[in-house]
């Protein structure tokens, strides 16, 4: 890399909690195709423009499997989530992942969902109860956004909530890409790994009709089902994926709506909009995490800029939702959008398959607030609203409220 | 309007099934997309095009 190139450093430092970095929209209109210098001192490209991200995406050439010899590592402790053994265990592409997409999409359906939402509503009132109860201030993020998402996953994949303070221990290390050292994560991944195994052991010998159970009884790889193997790992990325991702959105769709009363104040007087306020809460999170980093497995083009094989990318799903060129006013929040094809839960073949539970919770959520806490304010001014660091997921520290 | 759908591009993210239930479904056993009106009433129309635009696979085409 020549000296006079500046590189940028990424993640991008950023103090502002719900604001995005100045630098996104420089890179989006001067430079959109960047280099930029990973925590591990490795450099990759970052995209930052809505349809260069959602074309790398969706485009099979650039795989997620940074297991390259030449592939750059995003931290020096490793690549956390994004490179360990686990991922390799689902297939990352083509036929066979479409196989076991399938197999496990079953149990996302939008008519699923819908039929989870009075139990979901149920569990999110009685965690909003316990909340109040405790008193003024709240903390929103450990009394409703965490707690909710996992006893919904939990449930679905039928392992003991109660077990939920070790899973969030084994996630925040596969999703964390600098507080633990390799050592820490390797263990850490192995605890998870025997504890999914012998789940999976159990409902082999006593099935019910959770989500593990139905993948055991889809049979072998042979009859068309998946190894016991992949059920394990498939167990685990669903409970980190359930997890974390939903939990802190939550927090940070709240945290938006309060931080402008009005907007909170608007959904009180129709509710309707609720649906249309998740979407743009989802496309205005400023604060996603590391985006999404890919390989690329022969050369090509972004943008008019030539990538050699052997690059790694990665995409910023939340610069790229907020590219003028794709969405009007796309630094305010248009509680109506609509369409509202944001990127934030990617696009293509591997665009995530828990959307619709994603997106149920957050409703549900947002519906069971307004009803039952119409009050509800921030209790700290928006100024000291703090992000996590180092998370592959983004999200507040602490989302301390009143009523 | 004449809505077609891709079963082979469509990924089972339930999107348009969550906008517009009354034009989309999706298959029990695999989530794939089901077309149920493949000329919706035009009280269906601006939920149609709205699937349409959100499919992350693209799979969802509008002829109008
Ligand atoms: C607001 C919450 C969520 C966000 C922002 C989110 C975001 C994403 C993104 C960006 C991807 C694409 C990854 C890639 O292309 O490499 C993804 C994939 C995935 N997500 Fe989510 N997700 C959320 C919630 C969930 C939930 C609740 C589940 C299920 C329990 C889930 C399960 C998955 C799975 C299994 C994949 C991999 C799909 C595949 O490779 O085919 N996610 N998610
Ligand atoms: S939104 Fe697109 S990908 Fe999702 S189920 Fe409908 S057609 Fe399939």
């Amino acid at each position: 890399m020549s000296q006079h190139e500046q590189v940028l450093n990424y993640p991008i430092p950023n103090d502002a909690a719900l604001e995005p970095p100045a630098e996104w929209a420089e890179l989006r209109s001067k430079c959109p195709v960047a280099h930029v210098t990973l925590p591990s001192g490795d450099q990759a490209t970052l995209l930052t423009r809505y349809d260069d991200v959602k074309e790398v995406l969706a485009d099979p050439r650039f795989t997620r499997q940074l297991s390259a010899p030449d592939a750059a590592r995003l931290s020096a402790e490793g690549g956390g989530v994004f490179s360990s053994d686990l991922a390799q265990i689902i297939p990352d592409g083509g036929e066979e992942h479409q196989h076991w997409r399938r197999l496990v999409s079953r149990w996302f359906t939008a008519k699923r969902m819908n039929a989870l939402r009075p139990s979901m509503a149920k569990t999110a009132e009685e965690l909003i109860d316990d909340m109040v109860k405790r008193g003024v201030p709240g903390d929103l993020k450990a009394d409703l956004g965490f707690p909710l998402p996992v006893y919904v996953i939990c449930d679905m994949l039928g392992v003991p909530a109660a077990d939920r303070d070790r899973f969030s221990y084994w996630s925040d290390t596969m999703l964390n890409l600098t507080r633990y050292t390799q050592a820490e994560i390797e263990a850490s991944q192995l605890e998870f790994f025997q504890y999914m195994s012998g789940h999976v052991a159990a409902k082999r010998a006593a099935p019910d009709d959770d989500l593990l159970s139905g993948l055991i009884a889809a049979g072998t790889p042979e009859e068309g089902g998946l190894s016991d193997l992949q059920i394990q790992v498939t167990g685990i990325a669903l409970l980190v994926a359930g997890h974390e991702t939903t939990a802190n959105m939550i927090g940070k769709m709240v945290a938006m709506l309060l931080a402008d009363r009005s907007r909170w104040e608007r959904l009180l007087a129709d509710p309707s909009l609720i649906r249309t306020t998740v979407e743009e809460s989802l496309r205005l999170d400023a604060n996603s995490g590391f985006g999404l980093p890919r390989y690329l497995r022969e050369e090509t083009e972004v943008s008019g800029t030539h990538l050699p094989k052997g690059t790694t990318v990665v995409c910023s799903m939340a610069a790229a939702n907020r590219d003028e060129s794709a969405f009007e006013a796309a630094d305010q929040m248009d509680m109506t959008r609509s369409p509202n094809p944001h990127l934030s839960f990617g696009a293509g073949a591997h665009s995530c398959l828990g959307q619709a539970l994603a997106r149920t919770e957050l409703q549900v959520v947002l519906e069971v607030l307004l009803r039952k806490l119409p009050t509800l304010d921030l209790a700290v001014p928006v100024a000291e609203l703090e992000r996590v660091e180092g998370l592959a997921v983004g999200g507040l520290r602490t989302l301390p409220v009143r009523w | 309007m004449k809505v077609t759908v891709d079963e082979v591009k469509c990924c089972g993210a339930g999107q348009c099934v969550l906008i517009a239930p009354e034009v989309f479904d999706q298959r029990d056993d695999d989530g794939i997309v089901i077309l149920l009106e493949s000329e919706p009433g035009e009280d269906q129309y601006s939920l149609v095009r709205e699937a349409a635009a959100v499919c992350p696979a693209l799979a969802i085409e509008i002829a109008e």
